[in-house]
């Protein structure tokens, strides 16, 4: 099967390209852009793609697909397919899962599930200790050899640091990607939002910024002494933003990402007690939005995450305190970014490397990118078709989001995963 | 985006009236001062006994303590009484976890058992507005506590036992003692103290029992008593849990005493006809002095019978506001209908 489309505007940030011009696969492989059609190739079907965009499939370091397990909405199946529509071909699928991945055979179940449903690349997140209970280490040699692109805590950092620092020095050893997520447990102590004006008005128990900054601030200096190469998970504090820059700047091979929803709302959208609005880390206050939206535009923050976490209606179906945390985020990723965009928050090639070339440099894949002989993972993208999003057009089982209902500019029309079409916007 | 808004109207009906009493944040000063005089009027001026009037007659309230309390169910109990509602209580326990659904099925059955006000209290900050957001339209919601959120009947009745003693607020230094943080009470009473314009509200205590943010409530917050006691025409003290020193918050009850205690000597330093609130049930030795307690100037149990007058007046408002959108909709028809028989004569 041999495809061309043809007169798109190709942004790929990992070629630094940005240009309307033709791109050519052949057998799910990019095998060139250009005007002109390579030497013997004949398309068997075009795709006439003026006035659209052609970006990478976006790289999402952070969603979780509900599988295995109950923890949360959704399945692989459904949730790949929510991907695609946000235009997200590869992901990372964090080991919170129900039973937790630490094994080996939790690692092959999830690939077979993913390859079963061919709809993205399912990069499963391995768990840095026993059942992510922060206290034993798991096997991350095995989880490797099983599949694993990175190991994390998801949502439960671990407390200790003397297991943080022997986890940290034996999987240096690996090479294998740690991820963060920085928050003090006895800091944290129940709170449910930011400590500020809404949960001073509000009463709500309150989780300070130092909840995030001293954990971060010790898990840097470990990283620092165990020599690994670390990379720390949705960011929430202006003050974070600093120390990571910091750290860069004395030269620790660190990145560090940022949920998307953190761009976009803060403390304020809690006044209300509306539960979409709860999430982990807490939204914050205006300044560290703008902070984290400034870390993304000067590159301190290197990519961009949806975190995604699809609920059942009855996890939010209770009072803000007592509702689940976690945003159905896979299908505004995009959105999202090309609304800052709109903004004038930020360039449109920082915007798209930000959930491409970045995310997969921190991988160290060849995904997220247009280059010659890489997979054919593609969305095309209608830069100026205004839509609205609607709970029960959303493909993801859980419809958590807090953005039903806003506008958008930007519509991904069509995603393709190793060359073949799997996702449409609309079928004719 | 219309979700940031939803805070202060989702308790005011189209006619911009009282319909769930969730909290004072968002209402005027004339919905609290409508509140007062009503409440006033259950009270017979000369013996201060409170009537019992047939206004709730055929009405039912449903009392939800998804939380223990012994004083604020049975004032409600007695104000719903005195207003010749059917009551029924319910103590629903809080330690089995609750899936979303079977709250909401609680809630809606009781509702099928024509209900028509549910009085909840419940330990999660915004579990009235949750479910006010639940209920039937004709249901209502009456906050009688949500976490550290809000309490209104008890600021309303703090602010009409202020008003009985010391006249108008509106000109009054307020100072209020104690655990700010943890205190849904004190938020409504800076709340309405604000709303019915009070010259100044200030908060004393240790840091930290003190919200991060003092200054978004409005309030000026000084970490010396003496200091926060000049002048000032009220006083209100808070209750200390004990929770507060098994989490480290402060060292001891003897050194919050020392430090924040209300004695005879720093009530001095307070204007010489002040008054001493408390909202009950108080520790002595704690955070106020028997001496003090027991005094000319303390009004603690005044508040305690103001409490049921405060109650009748907020639900036989409610009820009256819900009576009045009726006919108000009831007349719309009507005229609607008019116009529309005009048109097809014509």
């Amino acid at each position: 099967m041999r495809l061309a489309i043809n007169n798109g505007r190709i942004i790929d940030p990992s070629q630094n390209l940005d240009k309307v011009t033709n791109l050519y696969i052949s057998r799910g492989r990019i095998v060139g852009i250009s005007d002109e059609i390579p030497e013997g190739f004949t398309a068997d079907q075009e795709i006439d793609a003026t006035g659209k965009w052609i970006l990478p499939g976006l790289v999402d370091l952070q969603a979780r697909l509900g599988d295995p397990g109950n923890n949360y909405a959704g399945n692989i199946a459904s949730e790949t397919k929510a991907a695609v529509a946000g235009g997200v071909t590869s992901l990372c699928c964090p080991p919170d899962t129900s039973p937790v991945n630490d094994s080996q055979a939790v690692t092959e179940l999830i690939q077979r599930r993913a390859r079963q449903a061919a709809t993205a690349f399912v990069m499963p997140i391995g768990a840095l200790t026993q059942g992510l209970q922060g206290e034993l280490l798991s096997g991350m040699y095995s989880l490797q050899q099983a599949g694993c692109v990175a190991l994390s805590q998801a949502n439960q950092p671990i407390q200790n640091p003397l297991t943080l620092k022997n986890a940290l020095e034996y999987a240096v050893s690996h090479d294998l990607v740690v991820m963060l997520r920085c928050e003090d447990k006895k800091l944290k102590n129940n709170g449910v939002a930011h400590s500020g004006p809404v949960s001073s008005r509000l009463g709500l128990p309150a989780i300070p910024p130092s909840a995030e900054t001293t954990a971060l601030a010790r898990d840097l200096l470990l990283v620092e002494e165990a020599g690994i190469r670390a990379h720390f998970s949705q960011l929430s504090c202006a003050r974070s933003v600093e120390m990571i820059a910091d750290a860069k700047k004395r030269g620790l091979p660190v990145t560090c990402d940022v949920a998307i929803h953190q761009l976009h709302l803060s403390e304020m959208d809690v006044l209300g007690f509306n539960s979409l609005f709860h999430v982990t880390p807490p939204l914050r206050s205006m300044q560290d939005k703008e902070a984290l939206r400034m870390g993304l535009k000067t590159g301190v923050i290197d990519a961009v995450v949806s975190d995604h976490t699809p609920l059942e209606k009855d996890d939010k179906l209770l009072p803000f305190g007592e509702s689940k945390p976690g945003i159905s985020g896979l299908e505004t990723l995009l959105p999202l970014l090309l609304k800052l965009v709109h903004e004038n928050q930020l360039d449109l090639m920082t915007a798209v490397r930000s959930v491409t070339q970045t995310p997969a440099s921190i991988l160290g894949r060849n995904i997220g990118s247009l280059d010659k002989s890489n997979s054919a993972d593609l969305c095309i993208v209608d830069p100026n078709a205004t839509w609205t999003l609607e709970a029960d057009k959303m493909q993801s089982e859980g419809k958590n989001s807090p953005f039903i209902g806003w506008e958008f500019t930007g519509m991904v029309e069509q995603t393709l995963f190793q060359g073949r079409p799997v996702y449409r916007n609309n079928p004719v | 985006m219309s979700s940031r808004l939803s805070a202060p109207n989702l308790q005011l009906n189209e006619l911009g009236k009282i319909k769930h009493f969730l909290t004072l944040e968002g209402l005027k000063q004339h919905h609290l001062l409508e509140i007062l005089d009503t409440a006033e009027s259950f009270i017979n001026p000369q013996t201060d006994e409170i009537k019992k009037v047939p206004i709730l007659r055929g009405k039912t309230i449903m009392n939800l303590f998804f939380e223990p309390s012994t004083r604020t169910r049975t004032t409600f109990e007695i104000a719903e009484k005195r207003l010749s509602a059917d009551v029924a209580s319910l103590d629903i326990a809080t330690s089995a976890t609750k899936k979303g659904e079977s709250l909401l099925d609680t809630l809606w059955n009781l509702q099928a058992m024509q209900a028509h006000m549910f009085v909840i209290r419940h330990a999660e900050s915004g579990a009235a507005h949750f479910f006010a957001q639940h209920v039937a339209p004709h249901v209502h919601v009456l906050n009688a506590g949500d976490g550290q959120h809000a309490h209104p009947t008890q600021a309303m009745l703090d602010m009409f036992t202020i008003r009985r003693h010391k006249g108008d607020i509106y000109d009054l230094k307020v100072a209020i003692v104690g655990d700010v943080l943890h205190s849904r009470v004190v938020r409504s009473q800076i709340q309405a103290l604000s709303i019915l314009e009070a010259r100044e509200i200030r908060v004393i205590g240790p840091k930290t029992l003190m919200p991060t943010h003092p200054e978004a409530m409005g309030v000026h917050y000084y970490d010396s008593i003496e200091e926060g006691l000049k002048d000032v025409d009220v006083i209100i003290m808070v209750r200390l849990q004990n929770e507060r020193m098994k989490s480290a918050l402060i060292p001891s009850e003897k050194e919050f005493f020392k430090l924040f205690g209300l004695t005879k000597e720093r009530l001095a330093l307070a204007k010489p006809d002040a008054i001493v609130m408390h909202p009950g049930p108080i520790n002595r030795g704690v955070e106020i002095d028997s001496e003090v307690a027991d005094g000319p100037q303390s009004v603690i149990l005044q508040q305690v019978t103001y409490g049921i007058a405060v109650r009748m007046a907020v639900m036989s408002i409610i009820m009256s506001n819900a009576a009045q959108l009726a006919q108000h909709q009831a007349e719309q028809a009507y005229l609607e209908l008019e116009t529309e028989l005009k048109e097809v004569t014509e």
